[in-house]
């Protein structure tokens, strides 16, 4: 009960610190925060599929892409909003991952070959999307960017600050949900079939149906950073935001900061994104300013957590902090 | 369009096809026995290509000279990597063999940003300029002279594993991991002997790439991602599969850039590549599970 009681006056600080944070915080400040609200979110939608149920995709820019690209699409071409079109971002995501879930899962595709599908669901999407001129094509697409210091939040359009609220409420909107989900019924289903399929079965868990849940669940939460993509940098172009690179980053929060953990997501999108900045502080101060340093350092930091704390960051600190017996 | 171009056009994707068979095979025959995905695949193929590239503008080696020393150096570096970094990882979950590649595949294509900058070399050869015209067909001399490597190499390989006592083992490795551990053989060894092959095969794959096209650095994901697709479309672990995957991507690649638009040749790969991964999960030539 201390450990409980203990994670939850962490939690209420945390909270408080993000809340106030814009107060006090410089725009560069600001800018690097939100992008952690970012990874952080994308990070716990993805980690819905492979740290709960176990489903390993590579493919998750698939959903941010799909997602941007029907909520800034429509803004773009119809001018519908994006109050609306989240909505339909969300359907669009949800219905390619029942596709794609219902092919794969049928198939009984797993482990590398799904990944591999899940890839290939990508890339086959960035190509077209390439080649689809309406909305830009390779030349990217681009909304009008507008006063900023106006807030207008129906039209998700103000100050860099709104924006920073705006990722901060989707992070605790999905830490919240990811809560509930990991301790219920379906939560419990997710675990068994992570930890090994068969017996789940063995136990009349309907591991096609729950399966199928986990990725409706996650897509459609990861069409929402989409929208938020779509709106905070008023340009897409299918080679990024499609692109494999994309999903590696993506999932590599979750996993350095602890797979199947609530708090890993958001733990490993702070410190990658910190370490992605420094880094580039530091190289610069250090005059080794040729491209590809950071990356190299970045892989090497990379190299050392998946060696050395193979179950990621949080399961240590929490016990070091006495989070966790 | 003319039946004469559609023709050169096949014969153009054959050719490039079996040199990308050659890099498949070499993911093949790690995947096959170690059963580890080598996500860094691509990346090693953009090494080799520079690799070529230094040893022909300093020592003016020509590539077909400079594929043996690379070769070599590749087989080494293979079975250290294998040795020293991959090998703890065998038993881990696959999620966890996956980020250990990408981020290996991270600073292998930084370094080479690092050390050779953004901007495309390339090799040329004169004596390869003069295409061979064979009847109404002229076929490029430099694609000629890289599948004929690509073949023989794989020719090698096939007969390294169907005759030698080592290639033996290493096919009773892939096939019972425990039995290949019970009747005492150094698993381990031939472990990290196979990923060395399979470095060397992929090596000699960028050798021959580099007189056909221009290398920049991040060249490497989209040789894994293309390494990968043939791999599954060909069967996981067939030797004979990766070569027709190869085959067949090279001739697709070919012609969608001749029917559809040349940009979109690899959305016809993919394509491939989900058909077969629904339709035949274990590839056109590989055993089923």
């Amino acid at each position: 009960m201390k450990a409980e009681r203990r994670a939850t006056v962490l939690l209420a600080v945390l909270a408080c610190a993000l809340l106030v944070l814009p107060a006090f915080a410089n725009p560069y400040v600001l800018s690097v925060a939100t992008l952690i609200l970012f990874f952080a979110y994308t990070g716990q939608a993805w980690n819905v599929m492979m740290g709960f149920a176990g489903q390993l995709s590579l493919g998750h820019s698939l959903y941010v892409g799909v997602g941007a690209y029907v909520a800034a699409g429509l803004f773009f071409l119809y001018g519908v909003g994006p109050w609306a079109g989240v909505w339909l971002a969300m359907l669009a995501c949800a219905l390619l991952g029942a596709v794609i879930g219902a092919l794969a899962f049928r198939f009984r595709i797993a482990g590398v070959y799904f990944a591999l599908l899940t890839i290939a669901f990508a890339e086959f999407t960035r190509i077209g999307f390439d080649h689809f001129a309406p909305l830009g094509g390779p030349g990217g697409l681009f909304l009008k960017v507008e006063q900023r210091q106006h807030l207008d939040l129906l039209a998700l359009r103000g100050p860099p600050a709104m924006f920073y609220y705006v990722a901060l409420a989707l992070t605790a909107g999905a830490f919240a949900l990811c809560s509930r989900l990991l301790h219920s019924r379906v939560g419990y289903y997710w675990q068994a079939i992570r930890e090994n399929e068969e017996a789940a079965q063995a136990l009349g868990i309907d591991v096609f149906r729950y399966k199928m849940l986990a990725i409706l669940v996650s897509s459609s939460m990861t069409a929402l950073a989409g929208v938020f993509f779509a709106f905070y940098y008023n340009n897409l172009f299918p080679e990024q935001i499609f692109n494999i690179g994309r999903s590696i980053e993506i999932i590599l929060g979750p996993i350095i900061g602890g797979l199947g953990t609530l708090f890993g997501p958001i733990l490993g999108a702070a410190l990658l994104t910190v370490l992605a900045d420094s880094s580039t502080e530091l190289i610069g101060a250090l005059g080794w300013d040729i491209p590809g340093v950071k990356q190299v350092l970045y892989g090497v930091v990379l190299l050392g957590v998946v060696m050395f704390l193979p179950h990621g960051i949080w399961p240590v600190l929490a016990q070091k902090l006495g989070l966790r017996r | 369009m003319d039946a004469l171009t559609v023709v050169d056009l096949t014969l153009a994707g054959v050719l490039t096809g079996l040199l990308y068979g050659l890099m498949a095979l070499g993911l093949s025959v790690i995947f096959g026995v170690v059963r580890v995905v080598n996500f860094a695949h691509g990346e090693m193929m953009t090494i080799a290509m520079y690799a070529t590239v230094v040893l022909f503008t300093w020592l003016g080696l020509d590539p077909f000279v400079a594929l043996l020393p690379v070769a070599a150096a590749f087989f080494g570096l293979g079975y250290l990597l294998q040795r020293g970094l991959i090998n703890p990882f065998i038993t881990r979950p696959e999620h966890s063999q996956f980020m250990l590649l990408v981020a290996l595949a991270i600073i292998l294509v930084n370094a080479l940003l690092m050390i050779f900058g953004p901007d495309a070399r390339h090799v040329q050869l004169d004596y390869l300029l003069e295409p061979i015209e064979v009847g109404p067909l002229l076929l490029d001399r430099g694609k000629v002279a890289a599948a004929g490597v690509a073949a023989v190499t794989a020719a090698a390989l096939f007969a390294f594993f169907r005759f030698t006592l080592t290639g033996k083992a290493i096919r009773a490795c892939a096939d019972n991991h425990l039995g290949a551990q019970v009747i005492g053989l150094d698993v381990r060894r031939l472990y990290a002997l196979t990923f060395g092959l399979g470095s060397a095969c992929v090596a000699v794959a960028g050798c021959m790439m580099i007189v056909l096209v221009d290398v920049t650095p991040t060249l490497g994901p989209g040789y894994t991602l293309l390494a990968f697709v043939i791999v599954i479309v060909g069967g996981l672990g067939s030797m004979p599969g990766a070569l027709l995957g190869g085959v067949l991507i090279g001739v697709s690649e070919a012609l969608a850039g001749l029917f559809i638009a040349p940009s979109a040749k690899s959305m016809f790969s993919f394509a491939l590549l989900i058909l077969v991964l629904l339709l035949r999960p274990q590839g056109l030539l590989g055993k089923s599970a």
